[in-house]
């Protein structure tokens, strides 16, 4: 299997739903000619042509627009928003028509699109360049919003959602764009959309995280195992919306004891609706209050500060041996 | 002092009547002094000293100083990622510009906005903005104030060619000619945005053309040549504080370097680059003014030596101003009353 990093493995998909399916078309500002910000379009145009890789002018709206226009008829547009921050120019086409097709016209128009974007602080840049702000698609009835954690799992969602007939806003974690490598088998491989993945084992605490977030996540059970004892489960939520709340119930049942992580601002974020899911669905399981390690709801600041911003390992432990060490 | 490439390839024409040496003077010192910040910053920043994104504008400083020089105090405007020069132009000091790229406490937003968000009410300094044709309804929202307090005050709102593509170009232009409102479009276009080229982005890409559509005075300038593009502005600033409505100027520059530092620009053609180096405004003006017996060989020594002293204090300013506490990351985020209306 060769080994990837998360945009290599984003191209593969690209490239592979490219050839098999003709009316996959790639859209976006500086993707075709120069193969994207990040690269992740990198050899597209050569590859299939300016007729489905395509260069589009700064018009945000217009990108996004014509996306929904392509997916009512016959086509399966991936448009590429250059940072997550330049899509609130598009905000009303998402908001107002990509989500609402289907239910406006019960179900006889669907709108299979994709919206790739880079989301995560982590890269030191300015605001509109690192924020998360994943909760506005999440609170978007009708739009599917997925945020993958490594290159497998963003090559094998990525292929499901160019495949999914609905909306689906892609956040690809720039901070793990070319963080690390990670097998990804040649062979195509899928994932669904709309289910939560276990990605370690445990029976002491529940640990919900996605995106970038996961590694600091990860970090932190490592540390606990090796200096605590304690093993952890640890869930990569992988579909915002909708979301997987079985598996997170599951394990809470196993485990009473939950700490979520994102770092998207915490007032009304992803981590909010995820404790509601767990009172709602495993409330008498549940031994301590579900804590929370998140951004702070604020701009995300630069620099240096955005280290104190981000959740890093060493806060998620404290958070998660003081969850442990609650009196049931 | 050698010929430089530009000295031999640029006509010197007769000296400006509207312009006293001492203008011209300030012009060329600007200018200077927005191509050495520049080079300033983009060392830091490959020595890893400023984080962030860093869009450099060496190639286009005509266009700002040559704006700026038209407006007086109470005139406002706006700028974008690229904008650096524009608010140098304006007035920024660069010592507190320096402390906003380094994160400082002291620089124009605390350390805050960075490169691409400094701003200076108190100078009518708006904001640069870092996105895309984000200034330009804020800019005829300001123009519209100037209207509506009674001043004689205008706005102007650089853009560069790429946002012309964005649906609040189209806005901003139909409302400034609906309302009548004193702004004054200066679209400095550079020939691409980021890796397009801008006649790739519209099929009528006769800027002046497509602003008289919209029923305002729209020219084509060489915005390499600074007293150009100071004749024009100032005709548009007449017509604008004198309550004749907004003008579209498109001045057409080019960026000598990439997008942003560490863009390899392989999209950008050799030759096409070198051109533009040859007409570079900074020496053109310099030539000028020694023609025109404004400047002499030991002025102009003293000026570079006098803006290479203001930047050295500026870098060493930046860096010896404090960092921000953690907790200030925390702060302005909104005022949040208590239930007597009391701040918190
Ligand atoms: C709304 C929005 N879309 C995309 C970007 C990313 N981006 C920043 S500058 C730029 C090119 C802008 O071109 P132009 O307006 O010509 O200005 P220039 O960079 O040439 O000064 C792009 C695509 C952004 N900052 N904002
Ligand atoms: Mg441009």
């Amino acid at each position: 299997m060769p080994k990837m990093t998360m945009v290599d493995a984003l191209n593969t998909a690209l490239h592979q739903e490219m050839e098999q399916d003709d009316s996959v078309i790639v859209l976006g500002e500086d993707v075709a000619v120069d193969g994207g910000v990040f690269r992740v379009t990198e050899g597209l145009l050569d590859a299939f042509g300016e007729q489905r890789v395509i260069d589009t002018p700064l018009a945000e709206a217009g990108i996004v627009g014509t996306s929904i226009g392509m997916a009512i008829y016959g086509l399966r547009p991936v448009c590429e928003i250059q940072f997550s921050g330049f899509s609130y120019l598009a905000f009303h086409q998402l908001e107002s028509h990509a989500a609402r097709m289907r239910w406006r016209s019960r179900g006889a128009y669907t709108v299979p699109m994709v919206l790739r974007t880079p989301y995560s602080g982590g890269v030191r840049a300015l605001e509109h360049h690192s924020e998360s702000r994943e909760a506005y698609w999440a609170h978007t009835p009708g739009l599917k919003m997925v945020i993958p954690s490594t290159p497998r799992n963003a090559r094998a969602l990525l292929i499901s959602a160019i495949r999914d007939p609905d909306p689906v806003i892609f956040y690809e974690p720039k901070a793990v764009y070319r963080a690390f490598r990670e097998e990804v088998p040649e062979e195509e491989e899928t994932w669904p959309i709309g289910k939560a993945q276990v990605v370690r084992e445990g029976e002491q605490l529940t640990m919900i995280s996605y995106g970038a977030m996961m590694r600091p996540t990860l970090e932190a059970a490592d540390k606990l195992a090796q200096e605590d004892g304690v093993e952890v489960e640890v869930i990569d939520v992988l579909t915002i919306a909708p979301l997987d709340h079985e598996t997170f119930s599951e394990s809470a049942k196993k485990t009473g004891r939950v700490l979520i992580v994102h770092e998207a601002p915490r007032s009304f974020g992803p981590g909010a609706e995820i404790v509601a899911r767990l009172v709602e669905n495993s409330f008498w399981y549940l031994e301590a209050p579900i804590r929370r390690v998140t951004g702070y709801d604020v701009v995300i600041p630069l620099f240096a500060y955005e280290k104190a911003y981000l959740p890093s390992a060493d806060r998620i432990l404290r958070a998660a041996r003081e969850t442990l060490e609650t009196p049931a | 002092m050698t010929q430089t490439a530009a000295e031999r390839e640029e006509p010197v024409g007769s000296p400006p009547q509207d312009l006293s040496g001492e203008q011209l003077r300030w012009m060329y010192r600007r200018m200077l002094l927005i191509r050495e910040f520049e080079n300033t910053a983009q060392i830091r920043f490959e020595a890893g000293e400023i984080a962030g994104f860093l869009h450099l504008s060496q190639g286009q400083e005509a266009v700002p100083v040559g704006t700026c020089a038209a407006l007086r105090e109470g005139d406002t405007i706006t700028s974008t990622h690229r904008g650096h020069g524009d608010v140098i132009a304006k007035g920024c000091d660069v010592k507190r510009m320096f402390a906003e790229l380094y994160g400082r406490t002291t620089g124009y937003c605390k350390g805050k906005g960075g490169s691409m968000h400094i701003a200076d009410f108190s100078q009518g300094i708006i904001g640069a903005n870092g996105i895309v044709s984000g200034g330009l309804p804020i800019a005829l929202g300001a123009a519209l104030s100037c209207q509506m307090r009674n001043t004689d005050h205008v706005t102007v709102c650089f853009f560069g060619d790429g946002a012309t593509a964005e649906g609040g170009f189209h806005e901003a232009l139909n409302l400034s000619t609906l309302w009548q409102v004193p702004l004054i479009f200066v679209c400095q276009n550079n020939l691409y945005g980021l890796s397009q080229p801008w006649e790739e982005t519209a099929f009528q890409c006769d800027l002046p053309e497509r602003a008289r559509t919209y029923h305002m005075p729209a020219e084509c300038v060489d915005g390499m040549d600074v007293i150009t593009v100071y004749g024009a502005v100032a005709r548009a600033v007449n017509r604008a504080r004198r309550g004749e409505g907004p003008s579209f100027i498109e001045a057409k520059t080019y960026r000598f370097l990439g997008h942003y530092v560490g863009d390899p620009a392989t999209y950008m053609d050799q030759e096409e680059r070198e051109g533009w180096r040859k007409r570079d405004p900074i020496p053109r003006l310099g030539r000028q003014l020694r023609e025109w017996g404004y400047l002499t060989d030991e002025e102009a020594a003293q000026i570079r030596a006098e803006v290479e002293e203001e930047l050295q204090a500026g870098i060493e300013f930046a860096k010896s101003s404090p960092k921000p506490p953690a907790a200030d990351a925390l702060s302005d985020v909104y005022v949040h009353f208590d239930h007597h209306g009391e701040p918190r």
